[in-house]
């Protein structure tokens, strides 16, 4: 069958600028006219709807399920269960321990339990209402430190409760210090709420196999999975990315791709399928909630002596990214700071809450949290200014962290803190509007305290632990029109971060040419990896760069066997020699050739944490940023009024300035939401919020004015000397708010996010 | 129960019969194939699908099709012919969006708000009358900048 209407669709090839500029979006003029084909808009001829059937228990036992009413609806052309998965019928991002569609049990609210496939969404979703699932309810397990020790709970999954537990013991564990503070910190789950909801179009194959157009953040590891649930070979199951409207990491896993492919498989004619809100909110893995006991020593000059730390992280009803949350976790439990001693212990638990998976500052939100919480109150116990404790103590290059790996690069931390801590602080309110409660005119001031808050993080870039992580880049230089072209093609996911003007500037700069085309990103190249840990500038950008200077080679090739000349350089459109002589043009040396070359780009190895010490150089790099956060708070009513939210952060090397702002921006948006509104609320095992009317996320109002000033020290080992960007500006925004907080009303504040009851003690 | 109405959609008068529960944002995006404005909730809750009827900024999942018989409904795809609107020129400049998927509500609603303005429109004002319309990724001061740039080429 043919490709669905509306997608793919072509990127602007004609704009200029290289690395280091900021040139326009090439999904620019399409995105502001509402013409970029989000999977959502996606529609072929002759394709029914798809929708999901999900559990209304957090835990229970399926005795039985009746389609029989539900397929003889009108309008119904499928009524699919899990004794219709064609493969296994399971998936998972680390343990293959998810169902494609419940078998005899059901381990949280909203677990897919069958499909239906309808002419309309709401014949669709009235369909769902007739199938009888006969559920047999049982006591969901919904507190993750039991979950980690009580062994009397009922076992979640075949192994136990418990997913991960990582030790890491570094120096003397039982070092003592002058001064010790302590605390238990707790964290929510937060969701990326991203705006275009999971979609996804799958249109049978002539071949037996499927194509499926969809929103994803790896296409590669969705098709894996998919090809697997289907029982069809990879080759067969193959994937075209659409638009992605935000992710986040909440597209990290499976959502419709299985369920989509089945249908469409099971009818042989296209089926869509698109969650509404919702649903999202249980389409999707959110951030992992965290429960952590800190303990801080340090002498009575503010040196850090020691750290001891226990933490939880609730993964919810299958693994996900659980693992790696307790991996970066406990080996940034620290923070960026030089601690000579630390005993640190983290559990990533199974339970019947919702399932935690990827999001944005994986598994390194939750500890930045409690030890920036940890670091103002020892500058407090220490009588110190808390941006110089933070300074006295940060790491460096050369420093090593708790995991004993030396760090051999740029480490700017103490710089970090200087610039924020330096910026100007602005001025008291007198705008009417600019109080807490703004234009709901709450206040005139009275009641109204201010508060100023830091918060600084570490954040690893890239995938940890001795995995092989790389990139796919496919790159075809030829003459088009007169004009020599270039067509980039990877698989990499533009989630909205902006890696399709980064390709084209890399290949600007790289091949001297202009006009850039990119192709729509598929599984008819090779891996990318995940548009997640801050990765794709790095590795994709990598992986672009290397293809191109390949093909460069052959350019260079070609020079010499004509003319005889050895050239180095492609600039302007010309080959260009060592000395700067220009030795053809490179549209004429081309004539009719097509030269095309295909690279991978992987990161220096890693390797695995020791189980018992949690001792390993286990991290590639590490991105850092600083915030500095100020407050007004409106102690009578419990508001909270972010004034201004400046960030200082080392990027490596800045390819495109304008998308590192947005990125720390956005990153501050998200990380502001977490440290004030942004919860799922959960009560034994339901969720009680699945709406944007009940789950909040920061509007344009919310949004303080920010100074970013954007460090660039190159990284050695990486291309261009770059830095993962995405992530760190999402993790050290919560605390600094946090602190702030605390700053303005000297109340310990343990949980984020911080609520109005919180803070009035009602 | 259907209706026959017809929707003036981006300058072309549009007829169509809908079930007289269909919202205007399904209408376009289901049975007229104009999938600019976005459902991000169905539920008015975050501005995706903002589009302009007569003029004015409505939200269209909230607004009933037959409600909107005869009217003109401009979405950002028909803001402009060929060209951009300034809104639209003014979002480009000043990286207003990242995922894109608000942008089209947002736009419509920025061109709204300079309708709605009859002079100076501070920051403040500015995000008061934007604060409707959610970006997750934040691109907020992009916002905020491309609408003070647009404001100014008006006035």
């Amino acid at each position: 069958m043919s490709a669905p209407a509306r997608s793919p669709q072509v990127l602007d090839d004609k704009i200029s600028g290289g690395i280091g500029a900021s040139p326009q979006r090439p999904d620019g003029t399409l995105k502001v006219r509402g013409e970029f084909a989000y999977a959502s808009d996606l529609w072929h001829e002759n394709m029914v709807w798809g929708a999901t059937l999900r559990s209304p228990h957090p835990h229970a036992g399926i005795r039985s399920i009746g389609i029989a009413k539900a397929l003889a609806y009108p309008g119904v052309h499928a009524v699919l269960t899990h004794a219709d998965v064609p493969g296994e019928n399971a998936y998972g991002l680390k343990h293959q321990d998810t169902p494609v569609l419940a078998e005899d049990r059901v381990r949280y609210q909203g677990e897919p339990v069958a499909l239906v496939a309808a002419d309309h969404p709401e014949i669709a979703r009235q369909a769902l209402k007739l199938i009888e699932v006969d559920y047999e309810v049982w006591e969901p397990v919904t507190d993750m430190e039991r979950a980690a020790h009580d062994e009397t709970l009922p076992r979640l999954h075949e192994n136990g409760n418990v997913v991960r537990h990582q030790r890491i013991v570094k120096g003397d564990p039982d070092a003592r210090a002058d001064v010790v503070v302590s605390g238990v910190y707790e964290l929510g789950m937060q969701d990326q709420a991203f705006l275009g909801p999971e979609a996804g179009l799958a249109v049978p194959a002539e071949d037996g196999g499927v194509d499926l157009y969809l929103a994803t953040q790896w296409l590669h590891v969705d098709q894996k999975q998919t090809a697997h649930a289907l029982g069809l070979p990879v080759e067969k199951v193959r994937l075209t990315l659409s638009g992605v409207g935000g992710a986040f990491g909440g597209r990290e896993d499976l959502s419709m791709q299985v369920h989509s492919c089945m249908l469409a498989l099971h009818l042989g004619r296209p089926v869509k399928m698109s969650y509404n809100r919702e649903e999202s909110f249980f389409g999707h893995v959110h951030r992992h909630p965290a429960r952590m006991y800190y303990e801080h020593g340090a002498t009575k000059d503010g040196d850090l002596v020691y750290v001891k730390a226990r933490m939880y992280f609730d993964g919810g009803a299958y693994a996900s990214k659980t693992p790696v949350v307790v991996g970066n976790g406990t080996t940034l439990s620290v923070g960026p700071y030089n601690v000579p001693n630390a005993h640190i212990e983290g559990w990533g638990v199974y339970s019947n809450n919702p399932t935690c998976g990827a999001m944005r500052g994986l598994g390194a939100v939750q500890p930045t949290y409690a030890y920036e919480s940890q670091m103002d109150k020892l500058a407090t116990a220490l009588g110190m200014d808390p941006a110089e404790l933070r300074i006295r103590n940060a790491m460096s290059e050369g420093s090593t962290t708790v995991t004993g790996q030396v760090v051999d690069f740029p480490a700017p931390v103490a710089e970090l803190v200087r610039r924020v801590r330096d910026m100007p602080l602005p001025p008291p309110n007198t705008d009417e509007l600019g109080f807490p409660g703004g234009a709901a005119n709450t206040t005139h001031g009275e009641g109204v305290v201010r508060g100023i808050g830091y918060g600084v993080t570490i954040k690893n870039i890239a995938y940890a632990e001795g995995l092989d992580d790389y990139s796919t880049a496919r790159v075809r230089l030829q003459v088009i029109g007169g004009e020599p072209t270039a067509l980039v093609h990877t698989a990499a996911a533009e989630v909205g971060q902006g890696l399709v003007t980064v390709q084209q500037q890399i290949a600007r700069s790289e091949l001297g040419v202009e006009r850039i085309t990119l192709h729509t990103s598929d599984t008819s190249v090779g891996d990318a990896g995940s548009s997640s840990a801050s990765r794709q500038t790095y590795l994709t950008g990598g992986a672009v760069r290397n293809a191109c200077l390949a093909v460069a080679e052959r350019v260079y090739a070609l020079a010499a066997e004509r003319f005889g000349v050895e050239a180095t350089n492609l600039s302007g459109g010309k080959v260009v020699a060592a000395d700067g002589a220009v030795v053809a043009d490179l549209a004429e040396l081309l004539g009719e050739d097509v030269i095309e070359e295909t690279r991978e780009y992987h990161h220096r190895k890693t390797y695995p944490l020791d189980p018992e010490t949690g001792q390993g150089n286990a991290h590639v790099q590490y991105g850092f940023s600083a915030h500095r956060a100020v407050v007004d708070v409106d102690t009578e009513l419990g508001l909270v009024k972010v004034v201004q939210l400046d960030c200082a952060q080392d990027v490596g090397k800045a390819i495109n300035p304008d998308a590192v702002l947005g990125q720390i921006h956005g990153g501050s948006a998200q990380g502001l939401g977490l440290a004030v509104m942004e919860e799922i609320q959960v009560t034994d095992g339901v969720v009680r919020n699945p709406s944007f009317t009940d789950y909040l996320i920061p509007t344009i109002l919310d949004m303080p004015p920010m100074r970013v000033d954007i460090l660039e020290r190159p990284d050695p080992h990486a291309p261009y000397g770059v830095r993962g960007v995405g992530e760190p500006p999402t993790i050290s925004a919560t605390p600094a708010v946090a602190n702030a907080i605390r700053a303005a009303t000297g109340l310990e504040l343990p949980r984020v996010p911080i609520k109005p009851e919180h803070l009035t003690g009602t | 129960m259907d209706a026959e109405i017809t929707l003036r959609v981006d300058g072309a008068d549009q007829p169509v019969t809908v079930d007289t529960r269909t919202t205007v944002l399904d209408a376009l995006r289901e049975r007229l194939g104009n999938t600019s404005p976005k459902k991000g909730c169905d539920h008015g809750q975050c501005g995706a699908c903002t589009v302009l009827v007569d003029g004015r900024r409505v939200l269209s999942c909230l607004m009933l099709a037959v409600a909107a018989d005869g009217a003109e409904v401009t979405t950002a795809a028909g803001l402009a012919n060929g060209d951009l609107h300034p809104v639209q020129r003014a979002f480009i400049d000043h990286d207003g969006f990242q995922c894109g998927y608000c942008t089209p509500g947002q736009i419509c609603s920025a061109v709204g708000v300079l309708e709605e303005s009859d002079g100076e429109l501070s920051r403040a004002e500015v995000a008061e009358r934007m604060s409707g319309n959610l970006c997750r990724c934040g691109a907020y001061p992009g916002i905020v900048a491309a609408v003070e740039q647009a404001a100014g080429e008006q006035r």
